[in-house]
């Protein structure tokens, strides 16, 4: 299996913004590699400069080998980007956008694929309507196609189900699936971790410009596997005092991290020797949201919870 | 050579979907300039012994096909920095030579559209003879290329409507205003008259309108020597413009 995508020390600054720190990944073909990070982490820089849109002030990007400066048009024909912001040409249909679409990637006679693309993003009844007529969903929809016109063996996908409804999310996931099934290696970034986790084999984590976690999503899952239980003790007890600095606060119960199932009893017998009664107590699962969660507080500086 | 074809279709389809403001108000605009100064002015003046009505046809023919060159290029590439969909034209693999290429034989055809539009409906008033076909094709194609690149600068270097405005308003409508449209520059005082020799616009019309009538304020060869040295400036400063990237990939 190739590498789909080469980024090696890329740097980037916007005048006293460091966007892009130095950051090196690497994707395999056929991979579904999620890319995620707080709002203003650089994933939508490293985007660009993957994508030509932005010039990397150092380090090399490549796309199946290609240079994404150097040569910059291999490069572009073998990706597809759907942009993060709902932008569209108000001036034509959306056959037409999808047509002149495919002529800018040297396409031409594109309609059989183009229908197909309609279909599958369920699109097909509004081909000829022009673009301004559209619904903020549909719009987006016509933005993945648009990216998809040319058929790239890359498919970058930038926050695509911003602002979506479920049914459409559900719909384009599907549809990324089967493209990712075909051979198509793709590339997410996304706000909604469960999306992320249920997608990708594999996870980058950025935090201001640099790669905090790079690992498998079970991987990543694993290392900081275990149960979260949370409880509330009844009015008159006090949690004793070494069990308070093990625990976090929130929502006026106390949350306390466990490496697995078996280090349940031992804190509730302690619990019982305080004295405590417990009104309420909850066990869940860590999830991706509590690996980035802690990722991002550890690469804050904060003291590692690393087991 | 898709890619360019593509955007150059792209880009006369744009114009072409709302061909009534960007054809239909440019001619009725130019009709109506040609009504009012050719009822006041005909029968009281004659230039290089041309008619005034006559004398004025070409030059609101190449005037409105300089202003539109200019706007279609400058305003596409305006709205579509403002609404972002200029991704779509950065995302593919075309080098800046065709993108250049594209905005600007798109932005010529406009002024060619625009030009002949002025002329079929200002031709009713008075027919201005033909000497020389070949000159009024080179002057109004080079003439719209200019234009047209000086509008991709324009459209790449201004960030909201109004600064491209400023430039159309304070650069381009009084260059081509004070161009020789409606008079001979033979008719100003001493300074103006070299005041416009420095304007570029001054050699479009002036060679221009040789072609029609023959007879011009400075030789055609001279007309044609400075709006080519023109067209290689801006398209070499357009080009490098485009492939620094500036303000287009940050």
């Amino acid at each position: 299996m190739g590498v789909a995508v080469a980024i090696d020390r890329v740097e980037k600054r916007f005048a006293a913004l460091q966007a892009l720190a130095g950051v090196s990944l690497q994707i395999d073909e056929g991979e579904f590699f999620g890319l995620l990070g707080p709002n203003g982490a650089g994933k939508t820089t490293l985007i660009s400069c993957l994508a030509g849109l932005s010039r990397a002030d150092a380090g090399t990007l490549t796309v199946l080998g290609h240079d994404v400066v150097r040569d910059y048009r291999a490069a572009r024909r073998l990706l597809g980007v759907v942009p993060q912001e709902l932008v569209f040409d108000p001036f034509f249909s959306v056959r037409e956008t999808l047509r002149i679409q495919s002529g800018y990637f040297g396409i031409r006679n594109n309609d059989d694929w183009i229908d197909e693309i309609l279909a599958n993003l369920d699109l097909g009844a509004k081909a000829d309507t022009n673009m301004r007529r559209l619904s903020g969903g549909m719009k987006r929809r016509v933005l993945v196609a648009q990216a998809l016109v040319h058929k790239p063996p890359v498919i970058v996908l930038d926050e695509p189900t911003a602002g979506v409804d479920v049914e459409l999310r559900q719909g384009l996931w599907q549809f990324v699936r089967r493209l990712n099934r075909d051979g198509h290696t793709v590339i997410l970034t996304t706000h909604y971790l469960e999306e992320a986790e249920s997608l990708c084999g594999r996870i980058a984590m950025l935090k201001q410009g640099r790669v905090v976690a790079l690992d498998s999503t079970s991987n990543l899952l694993a290392r900081f596997a275990g149960q979260t239980v949370t409880l509330r003790l009844a009015p008159p007890a006090v949690l004793p005092q070494h069990l308070a600095t093990t625990a976090t606060v929130a929502d006026g119960g106390w949350t306390f991290q466990l490496g697995g199932a078996r280090e349940i009893e031992p804190l509730l017998a302690e619990l019982r020797q305080a004295g405590c009664v417990i009104e309420d107590l909850r066990l869940t699962q860590t999830d991706l949201e509590d690996v980035f969660l802690r990722v991002m507080h550890n690469a804050a500086g904060g003291r590692s919870s690393d087991r | 050579m898709t890619g360019f074809r593509t955007l150059l279709y792209k880009e006369v389809l744009r114009f072409w979907k709302v061909s009534f403001q960007t054809i239909g108000a440019p001619v009725l605009t130019a009709l109506l300039y040609l009504m009012i100064f050719s009822h006041v002015l005909e029968a009281h003046v004659q230039v290089h012994g041309v008619p005034y009505t006559a004398f004025l046809i070409p030059g609101l023919v190449m005037m409105s096909a300089l202003q539109n060159a200019f706007a279609n290029s400058s305003s596409s590439l305006i709205q579509s920095k403002v609404t972002g969909s200029v991704v779509f034209v950065l995302l593919p693999p075309i080098s800046y030579g065709e993108f250049f290429l594209a905005y600007v034989v798109a932005a010529m055809l406009r002024g060619l559209m625009v030009g002949s539009g002025v002329l079929l409906v200002t031709i009713w008033f008075a027919v201005p003879a033909v000497e020389a076909p070949l000159w009024i094709l080179a002057f109004i194609l080079l003439g719209g290329a200019i234009m047209g690149a000086l509008g991709m600068v324009a459209g790449i270097w201004a960030d909201k409507f109004d600064q491209l405005a400023g430039f159309q308003n304070f650069l381009i409508m009084p260059l081509t205003m004070l161009s020789g449209v409606f008079y001979s520059i033979h008719s100003l005082p001493g300074f103006w008259q070299q005041v416009s020799h420095f304007n570029p616009v001054f050699y479009m019309i002036d060679g221009f309108r040789y072609g029609f009538f023959g007879v011009s304020d400075v030789a055609p060869e001279i007309s044609l020597a400075v709006v080519g040295t023109s067209f290689a400036l801006v398209s070499a400063a357009t080009l490098l413009l485009l492939r620094s990237g500036y303000k287009l990939r940050s």
